[in-house]
């Protein structure tokens, strides 16, 4: 955009300057200032800088099992989500079928729920009495099954939207020319979805690098990652030096990852056609309609059981099945701060916001990312990941060591979607760089030298890619928001009940009703997930025509 | 140009959002805590944990007897609370702490996060509840073991802490990692207080004898009461799991229909008491203000609105305990405990210990 667009020049200048400072003037105030603060704090002892906690940590060979366990699962996890993603992302993108756009919303529910909730189904189905008949709880194959569960949506997703748009007449001419289908995949369309992966991979990793709930529920007392130590560390022993250890340990590992990844993925962005996402068709061959539907049952299968046993279990009473968990969730019960509608309510708003807030910084930063190369715009993509990579606790505390001027932040619910969009972020970013990344300059130029202004270009060429990008970004960001659970619970806010912490609240204390209530918490939280999801995908439709 | 406007959009859509977002934030409380008009005294914020509620207007109450506003902050479990009061101590986010416990008190002392204080309530709490002058006791809690009666009909259930070890009970019993956990921490102290560190057979004995009658850890209460608990109603397995004494009567309370008897009971041998204090946080600009906070949560009317909304028992003895607490979930006369000074420099080494032990 910077030779080949005309334009008033400062008026443009004045734009680009925006463009960079709004995301990074955020990244620093929210993530950075108060990141060095619980640094700072950490490693001060009696008022001098003291970096004994980092060589306690490698004293200490427990902590560093830790350390290597959270590397090697996360990776382990990435490499599995992949791989069970890809048939599914191949199915959405290649054909049409009734009801694909619901499969599309409703994959992303997983995502949302709090890991507490599925924690308990997974314990449910993995358990000596489960379906599968031997005892799986608190071994690695709980957690990474749990990790795919989780992330799962995520490769579908971000991968067969950039996969619709590849042009089967590439793979078709492979096919043509006598390559044997695999070798067509393997040689043709895994090159060119590589931006997609490496960028679906990316927000995998950082996921499971820090995953928390999951761990500490099906891990047991035999795996525990750097997430899980911080917050042992700091709100268990209270012990802040070594924690503030932990998260710098944590903060260097993801940035050296970070670097190296953002490297891998410019080199590999390819350009193509903008061509109309006509690639789906509707099935054709038997063999085609037994694909989609294999991929289907084993979401299902995947997806399908952990959420029908909560969903179940909402339903239910001593006395059989009943909708006594739905009837009063507009009334206050005992024990909890508001009525379970405030909860709702407050959820909603939340998303909201946070997802006005991801989608604008998201996308201010995208463009930067997308159309400048070198080391500052890679060191820009690796910052705006990193609050994915940071523990909850760090940023709680943070926030709390950070804002107390010159306006009071620190208990203000402002925080809240701030925080939330912080997450959100990447999937904004994430989604929308290989979608503008492969928008062709020629095509920009062609534009041009037709004597279409320069906004017109982007309105017409960039503007509907970058929307729908934008829209798959939106409904994660949503997703996260309404799911999110660890930030705001290291904060200390007035009464704010979210679905989430509403649902964990009602999983503490005894009783089945209280039990029911919080199933049907998460039912609803499900509910509103697809359906947001669906409105979000379907506006993209209505808005932009054809596309 | 254009790009740029459609840029601002959302800005434009988030600032109108969160006009409304601020306004609508808690209906009924008073939710600003930092306001220059307001005059000192007139407005307090109470920080404590996510377990806290109160019935819906016993604040208000206080604001209609005192003038004064109360903002109430949740800040997560009662470790991450304190750690928030820790680190916010030079510029405090609130007047009152409420909800810090003698597990952890010790090291809320040697932080020097509390003001002294008196209330003239304290002659109605018993004398064993008390501990500091800096802190005064609001509610207490027993950490006990809870049996599933269903199980026990043939045979009894275990009537002390080294009856667990017994083959008959073996793999019945879910306890929680004392590091992430709460009443896992209290059922930990419950050991160390009943074997000791010293002599022939130490709390260490105890565990692995434990471990090798086929104890199982959970991460935290919820999972070990409703995933390995068979008294839980959810499917759990054992019978036999660390939990309130005020379990069997919260159950009761929260099964529609309730019960005509408790499924489940405590076993009142080997309890470890939680009691819960609040303090005047130094840095405070309202100290005044804060001491009447204090007294009114010694009140009796708040005393006796705690059992129902926390699930613990008041601290002031002239407070009436509701019906189904007397009915299902007596008081252990007994339990343990250990010095608050004591936990405060084990804490850390227990835990590895123990750890040690069961991994």
């Amino acid at each position: 955009m910077d030779q080949r667009v005309d334009g008033h020049p400062a008026l443009r200048r004045v734009g680009k300057i925006a463009l960079v400072a709004i995301p990074v003037a955020f990244l620093a105030y929210f993530f950075v200032y108060p990141l060095l603060s619980v640094l700072a704090t950490g490693f001060t002892a009696d008022g001098r800088l003291d970096f004994g906690p980092i060589d306690s940590v490698f004293r200490r060979p427990a902590l560093l099992d830790v350390a290597w366990f959270t590397l090697w699962q996360a990776t382990a996890s990435t490499i599995l989500t992949v791989v069970a993603a890809l048939p599914a992302a191949h199915v959405l993108a290649r054909y049409e079928f009734r009801g694909k756009r619901f499969v599309r919303a409703a994959i992303v529910v997983p995502f949302v729920l709090p890991t507490v909730v599925v924690g308990s189904a997974f314990l449910a189905l993995l358990g000596p009495s489960g379906p599968v008949g031997i005892d799986l709880r608190h071994t690695i194959w709980a957690i990474l099954l749990a990790h795919v569960f989780f992330n799962y949506s995520i490769v579908v997703r971000t991968v067969s939207t950039y996969w619709e748009r590849l042009d089967p007449a590439l793979e078709e001419a492979g096919a043509m020319l006598g390559a044997t289908r695999f070798r067509v995949f393997w040689r043709v369309t895994l090159p060119l979805l590589r931006p997609a992966l490496a960028s679906a991979a990316s927000l995998v990793f950082l996921f499971t690098f820090t995953s928390f709930g999951i761990i500490l529920i099906l891990g047991g007392l035999q795996y525990s990652t750097l997430d899980v130590e911080i917050w042992r560390q700091a709100t268990g022993l209270l012990d802040f030096n070594v924690a503030a250890a932990l998260a710098l340990l944590q903060i260097i590992g993801i940035t050296l990852i970070l670097f190296l990844y953002s490297r891998y993925q410019e080199r590999r962005s390819v350009e193509f056609e903008h061509s109309v996402a006509a690639a789906a068709k509707p099935m054709q061959s038997r063999r085609e309609r037994l694909t989609v539907l294999a991929n289907l049952l084993f979401m299902l299968l995947l997806l399908g059981t952990p959420l029908f046993v909560l969903i179940d279990r909402s339903f239910r009473s001593a006395n059989g099945y009943t909708l006594a968990a739905y009837r009063n969730l507009n009334e206050r019960v005992a024990g909890m701060a508001a009525p379970a509608t405030t909860a709702i309510w407050n959820s909603a708003r939340f998303a909201v916001v946070a997802t006005l807030l991801a989608v604008a910084i998201g996308l201010a930063a995208a463009t930067v990312i997308a159309y400048r190369r070198g080391w500052l715009s890679r060191s820009f993509d690796a910052l705006l990941m990193l609050p994915l990579g940071t523990s909850a606790v760090t940023l709680g505390f943070g926030f709390l060591l950070a804002f107390d001027a010159p306006i009071d932040l620190r208990t203000s619910i402002w925080i809240i979607p701030i925080a939330h969009s912080m997450v959100a972020i990447p999937f904004v970013v994430r989604t929308a760089v290989p979608v503008m990344r492969s928008v062709r300059h020629r095509l920009r130029e062609a534009a041009a030298m037709l004597g279409a202004p320069p906004n017109r270009v982007w309105r017409e060429i960039d503007l509907p890619l970058v929307t729908r990008a934008a829209l798959i970004g939106a409904g994660f960001a949503f997703a996260v928001s309404l799911g999110e659970f660890g930030a705001t619970s290291f904060l200390a806010l007035p009464s704010n009940p979210t679905l989430p912490t509403a649902i964990f609240r009602l999983l503490g204390r005894p009783g089945t009703e209280s039990f029911s209530s919080a199933m049907a918490l998460s039912t609803i939280l499900m509910v509103a997930t697809t359906v947001t999801i669906f409105a979000i995908e379907r506006s993209r439709t209505e808005g932009l025509g054809d596309f | 140009m254009r790009r740029y406007l459609i840029m601002l959009l959302p800005l434009t859509l988030l600032a109108a959002a969160c006009g409304n977002t601020g306004e609508r934030a808690v209906p009924g409380t008073d939710q600003t805590s930092t306001s220059t008009e307001e005059t000192p005294g007139d407005h307090l914020t109470l920080m404590t944990h996510d377990s806290f509620a109160l019935s819906d207007g016993m604040l208000d109450t206080f604001t209609e007897q005192t003038g004064i506003t109360v903002t109430v902050l949740e800040s997560g479990d009662a470790g991450t609370m304190l750690s928030q009061a820790i680190l916010t101590k030079d510029n405090p986010i609130a007047d009152v702490l409420y909800g810090v416990d003698n597990t952890f008190l010790s090291r809320a002392l040697s932080e020097g996060i509390f003001l002294e204080y008196q209330s003239p309530l304290l002659s109605s709490v018993p004398d064993s509840l008390m501990t500091d002058p800096h802190v005064t006791p609001i509610d207490f809690g027993d950490v006990c073991v809870n049996y599933d009666k269903a199980a026990f009909t043939a045979t009894p259930p275990p009537e002390t802490l080294a009856d667990l070890t017994d083959p008959g009970y073996r793999d019945m019993l879910a306890v929680e990692d004392p590091a992430s956990s709460s009443p896992g921490m209290a059922f930990l102290l419950a050991t160390i207080a009943t074997f000791g560190e010293d002599g022939d057979y130490t709390w260490l004995d105890y565990w692995s004898d434990l471990k090798n009658n086929g104890v199982a850890v959970a991460s935290g209460w919820e999972e070990a009461y409703y995933s390995d608990f068979s008294g839980g109603g959810e499917g759990g397995e054992r019978p036999l799991v660390v939990s309130y004494a005020s379990s069997p009567a919260v159950g009761v309370y929260f099964t529609d229909p309730p019960p005509a008897d408790a499924p489940t009971g405590s076993l009142l041998n080997g309890c470890f008491r939680q009691v819960e204090y609040a303090g005047i946080l130094a840095g405070t600009a309202h100290q005044d203000a804060a001491a009447k906070l204090v007294d009114f949560l010694l009140s009796v009317p708040v005393q006796e609105d705690i059992p129902l909304n926390m699930f613990v028992f008041p601290a002031n003895s002239e407070a009436k305990v509701p019906q189904v607490f007397t009915d299902f979930s007596p008081v252990p006369v007994a339990p343990v405990t250990v010095a608050v000074e004591t936990i405060e420099q084990n804490r850390e080494r227990w835990i590895n210990e123990w750890t040690d032990t069961l991994r």
